[in-house]
C-alpha cells in the first residue's frame, strides 16, 4: 500500500489545475437548452483542443493515455475548478467503453475522434414506455432489410436526446426471441429518416430528455456494435461503466462537499447561527465524499491490477447517488427559508438534478436487488 | 498511489483468521461471558507465537516491524471472531507506547509473558480486562505511564457485552512514566483499532444474517428472497464497503507521521471511527430485524455480536463525537 502521490502525479495535478483555471469559460447556459447545448459543445471543443476532453483515451483518438489515478486526479481538479459540466458525458462514459471493447476498427476510427471533439454528442436510447427497470422487456423492432435495419417502436427518457447528434440504442432484431435474447446494440444518427423526437420537460422544465419514435426508420447494418443478437451482453458492459466510476467520479462530490463546508463558513462569518445538528450533517456528508474517494482509489488499484467491476458497481451507484442528494439537501436546510429562492442559488438546481440520481442508470431499488442477489448471494425467488 | 494490500499482508491476515476460527469459535466467546476471567484458553499464547502481539514493535526490539496497515486487518478479524481478549488495547496501543518509550517491559509484552490493557482519556472511564491483565498503559494528566497490576485497584463495572470485563481503575502507587510515548497518538490508535473491529463485527453480523435468511422459510419461500429483507442487507453491505477504506486510509495516516501531522491524523482516524460506528450500528439493527424473534433471544449466538457491536460503536468515541472532531478540523 502506498497512499502518497508520486511526484509525477503531483505535477499532473498542477498541470490540470493550471489549464482549467486558464481556460475556464465561466458560467454558460444550461446544456438542456438549444443554445446552452451548443455552448457546451464549444466547451467540449476547447477541452479537446487542449487535450483534456478524454484524457484516459489513447492519444490516437484525442486522449493522453492517462492511467486511472491520473484520470481521478483530473476529475477532482475538474469539478473543483467550477468549469461547466460535460454534455458529452453519456457518450464518453457509457458508449465509448463499449466501442473500445466491441467496435470494429472502422467504427473506432470513425466514432471515437468525433466523440472526443464534441462533433458527435450522444444520447442513450435504452428505456421504453414498457421497459424501464425491466430493460429486457424492450419491444422496439429492427428488422433486417438488405444492408439496413427497419426500426419501429418507441424509446423514452433519452437524456440529451432533444439535441444529440447520435443515439446509442438497444433494439429487438429477432422478434421471436424473448427477453435478453434477440437484442442488438445499434448506433442511430439523429437525422435518420423515419425517426421523430419529442423533447420532454424535465422536473426543472428544461428539455433534458426526449422520447424517440421510429416509423420505418432505416439504419445501416454497419452501425451494429458487437454482434447482432448480442445486444444484452454488449449493453451490460456499459451498464457496469454507468454504475461504476466512469459516470460519476468522486471529484464531483468532493467538490460539492467543499462548497458545502464553504457555505457553513460563510454563514459563520456573517454571524448566522449554524444549528449543531446541521453542522453534524454537513460533516457526515463531507466524510462520505471522502469515503467514496478512497473506496474508488481501492477499486482503481484493483482495476489497474487487471480485475473487472461486476455487480459491485451497484454498491457505488447507490452510494454516490444518495450522497449527492444528502449534500444538496443539507445545503438547502442550511439556507432555510431562502432555500426556495432560485436566484444565485446553485444548490437548488443541484438538488433537483440530484433527485434523478437514485432513478437513472438503474433505480437504487434495482441496484439493491443486484447487491443482495449477486454480491451477497441471497435467493432470487 | 497504490491502495491495495500485498499478498504477504493478505496471507498474514488469513493465518490469523484461521487461528480465530479454530481457537475462538462462538462457543469460546459465549464461555467468556461467565468464566472466571473472561478469557479464551490458549488464544493469547497462540497470538504471541504468531507474532500478532509484536506487529507494532520494531525489529531491533524483537518485533515484526510492521505497521497499523497490517494490524487493522488483524483487528478486523478479531471483531469478526468476537475475540474478547484486550488484543486491540495490547497490540495496537500498549505495545507501540512501550516501544516508543524504549521500555524494558516491551519484550515480555510482545512475547506473551505479560498482558496489557489501556486506560485512556477517551476510553469512557472503564478499562477492558483491567482485573486480569498484568499491567496498564494509562493516561495520567496527559502523560502515558506504565502501571503494574500491583499499583492499581479495580472496581468491576458491567458492560451490556459481558465478555467485555470492564472495571474502573484507581492508581495507587507511583507509576513509571513512559517518556517519549504520545498520549494523543495512543488515543488515536485506540479509536482506529476499535473502528477496525467495528468493520469486522458488521461483516460477521451480515454473514450470519445472509445465512439465516437463506434458510428460514415463510410463505413457502426463503425470507431472504423478499425485497424488504434484501434491501436491509444491501444497505449493510454498502455501509461496510465505504467504511473499510476510511479505516485503511486512517491506518496509513497513523503509520506515516512524517507526512501526516497530528491534525490530519486525528481527522482521518475520526472519519474512520465515525463511519465504522455507523456501519456497525446499522448492521446490528438490520441483523436483528432480519432474524426476527430468534435474534432477540439470549440463547442464539447473534446476541454476542449485537452486543459487541453496540459496545464498540460507542467505545473510544461514538460517531457523533468523532464527527465533531472532523468538523473542528474542517473549521466549521
Amino acid at each position: 500500500m502506498d497512499l502518497e502521490l508520486a511526484p509525477r502525479y503531483v505535477d499532473f495535478r498542477e498541470e490540470c489545475r493550471n489549464w482549467l483555471e486558464a481556460n475556464n469559460p465561466g458560467r454558460i447556459a444550461s446544456m438542456d437548452t438549444a443554445a446552452g447545448f451548443e455552448e457546451h459543445r464549444e466547451w467540449e471543443r476547447v477541452l479537446f483542443d487542449g487535450g483534456w476532453s478524454v484524457p484516459g483515451w489513447p492519444k490516437a483518438y484525442g486522449g493522453r493515455d492517462c492511467d486511472l489515478i491520473e484520470w481521478l486526479i483530473y476529475e477532482e481538479e475538474y469539478w473543483l475548478s467550477g468549469v461547466p459540466g460535460r454534455v458529452s458525458a453519456n457518450g464518453v462514459s457509457l458508449l465509448a467503453p463499449t466501442i473500445f471493447n466491441f467496435g470494429t476498427q472502422e467504427q473506432q476510427d470513425h466514432f471515437l475522434p468525433k466523440m472526443a471533439s464534441g462533433e458527435h454528442i450522444w444520447a442513450q436510447g435504452w428505456s421504453e414506455p414498457e421497459a424501464g427497470s425491466d430493460l429486457a422487456g424492450i419491444k422496439t423492432k429492427a428488422i433486417r432489410d438488405g444492408d439496413h435495419y427497419v426500426l419501429n417502436g418507441q424509446k423514452t427518457w433519452c437524456s440529451r436526446g432533444a439535441f444529440a447528434d447520435w443515439i446509442f440504442c438497444i433494439v429487438r432484431t429477432d422478434p421471436d426471441a424473448e427477453r435478453h435474447a434477440g437484442l442488438t446494440y445499434l448506433l442511430v444518427p439523429a437525422d435518420a429518416p423515419g425517426m421523430e423526437r419529442r423533447p420532454i420537460g424535465r422536473l426543472d422544465g428544461e428539455p433534458g430528455f426526449a422520447e424517440l419514435f421510429f416509423d420505418d426508420c432505416r439504419v445501416s447494418v454497419d452501425n451494429v456494435l458487437g454482434e447482432e443478437g448480442q445486444g444484452w451482453a454488449v449493453a451490460m458492459a456499459a451498464a457496469g461503466s454507468e454504475r461504476g466510476l466512469n459516470l460519476r467520479s468522486p471529484g464531483r462530490f468532493m467538490a460539492a462537499a467543499e462548497r458545502l463546508t464553504d457555505l457553513v463558513r460563510d454563514m459563520q462569518a456573517q454571524d448566522r447561527t449554524v444549528d449543531v445538528r446541521l453542522r453534524d450533517e454537513v460533516t457526515d456528508a463531507w466524510i462520505k465524499a471522502q469515503a467514496y474517494r478512497w473506496q474508488t482509489y481501492m477499486l482503481a488499484a484493483n482495476l489497474m491490477d487487471g480485475a473487472e467491476i461486476g455487480s459491485e458497481a451497484s454498491l457505488g451507484k447507490v452510494f454516490w447517488s444518495e450522497l449527492d442528494l444528502e449534500l444538496h439537501a443539507t445545503a438547502l436546510r442550511l439556507l432555510g427559508d431562502r432555500g426556495e429562492l432560485v436566484e444565485g442559488n446553485d444548490w437548488l438546481d443541484g438538488y433537483v438534478f440530484a433527485l434523478s440520481g437514485p432513478i437513472y442508470a438503474g433505480t437504487n431499488e434495482i441496484q439493491r436487488n443486484i447487491i443482495a442477489e449477486r454480491v451477497l448471494g441471497l435467493p432470487r425467488r | 498511489m497504490q491502495f491495495a494490500f500485498t499478498e504477504e499482508q493478505d496471507m498474514f491476515r488469513d493465518t490469523v483468521r484461521d487461528l480465530f476460527a479454530d481457537v475462538c469459535p462462538p462457543e469460546a466467546v459465549r464461555a467468556s461471558w461467565d468464566n472466571d476471567d473472561g478469557r479464551v484458553p490458549g488464544l493469547w499464547d497462540a497470538l504471541a507465537e504468531m507474532g500478532v502481539l509484536a506487529v507494532l514493535a520494531p525489529e531491533e526490539a524483537g518485533g515484526l516491524g510492521m505497521n497499523e496497515v497490517d494490524l487493522v486487518r488483524i483487528l478486523e478479524e478479531a471483531g469478526y471472531a468476537g475475540v474478547p481478549e484486550p488484543l486491540m488495547e495490547h497490540a495496537a496501543v500498549a505495545v507501540p507506547a512501550l516501544a516508543q518509550a524504549g521500555s524494558a517491559h516491551l519484550e515480555a509484552a510482545i512475547g506473551g509473558g505479560s498482558r496489557y490493557s489501556v486506560s485512556l482519556s477517551t476510553g469512557g472511564g472503564a478499562v477492558l480486562a483491567a482485573g486480569s491483565v498484568d499491567a496498564l498503559v494509562a493516561e495520567d494528566d496527559g502523560l502515558l505511564v506504565d502501571v503494574g497490576r500491583e499499583s492499581y485497584d479495580v472496581v468491576p463495572v458491567e458492560s451490556i457485552d459481558q465478555s467485555r470485563r470492564l472495571a474502573r481503575v484507581e492508581l495507587t502507587g507511583d507509576p513509571a512514566g513512559l517518556s517519549g510515548a504520545d498520549a494523543a497518538l495512543a488515543n488515536d490508535r485506540a479509536a482506529l483499532g476499535t473502528a477496525a473491529q467495528c468493520i469486522g463485527v458488521a461483516r460477521r453480523l451480515l454473514d450470519a444474517t445472509v445465512e439465516y435468511v437463506g434458510e428460514r422459510y415463510q410463505f413457502g419461500k426463503p425470507v431472504g428472497s423478499y425485497q424488504a429483507v434484501k434491501h436491509h442487507l444491501a444497505n449493510v453491505r454498502i455501509a461496510n464497503e465505504f467504511a473499510a477504506p476510511l479505516v485503511y486510509r486512517a491506518a496509513w495516516s497513523v503509520s506515516h507521521p512524517e507526512t501526516h501531522d497530528e491534525g490530519i491524523r486525528g481527522r482521518d482516524v475520526s472519519m474512520a471511527k465515525a463511519t465504522a460506528s455507523d456501519a456497525v450500528d446499522l448492521a446490528c439493527r438490520a441483523a436483528l430485524q432480519c432474524h426476527g424473534a430468534i435474534g432477540y433471544t439470549f440463547e442464539y449466538d447473534l446476541q454476542l455480536w449485537l452486543k459487541r457491536g453496540w459496545a464498540l460503536a460507542a467505545s473510544y468515541g461514538d460517531a457523533r463525537r468523532h464527527r465533531d472532531r472532523v468538523a473542528a478540523a474542517l473549521q466549521i
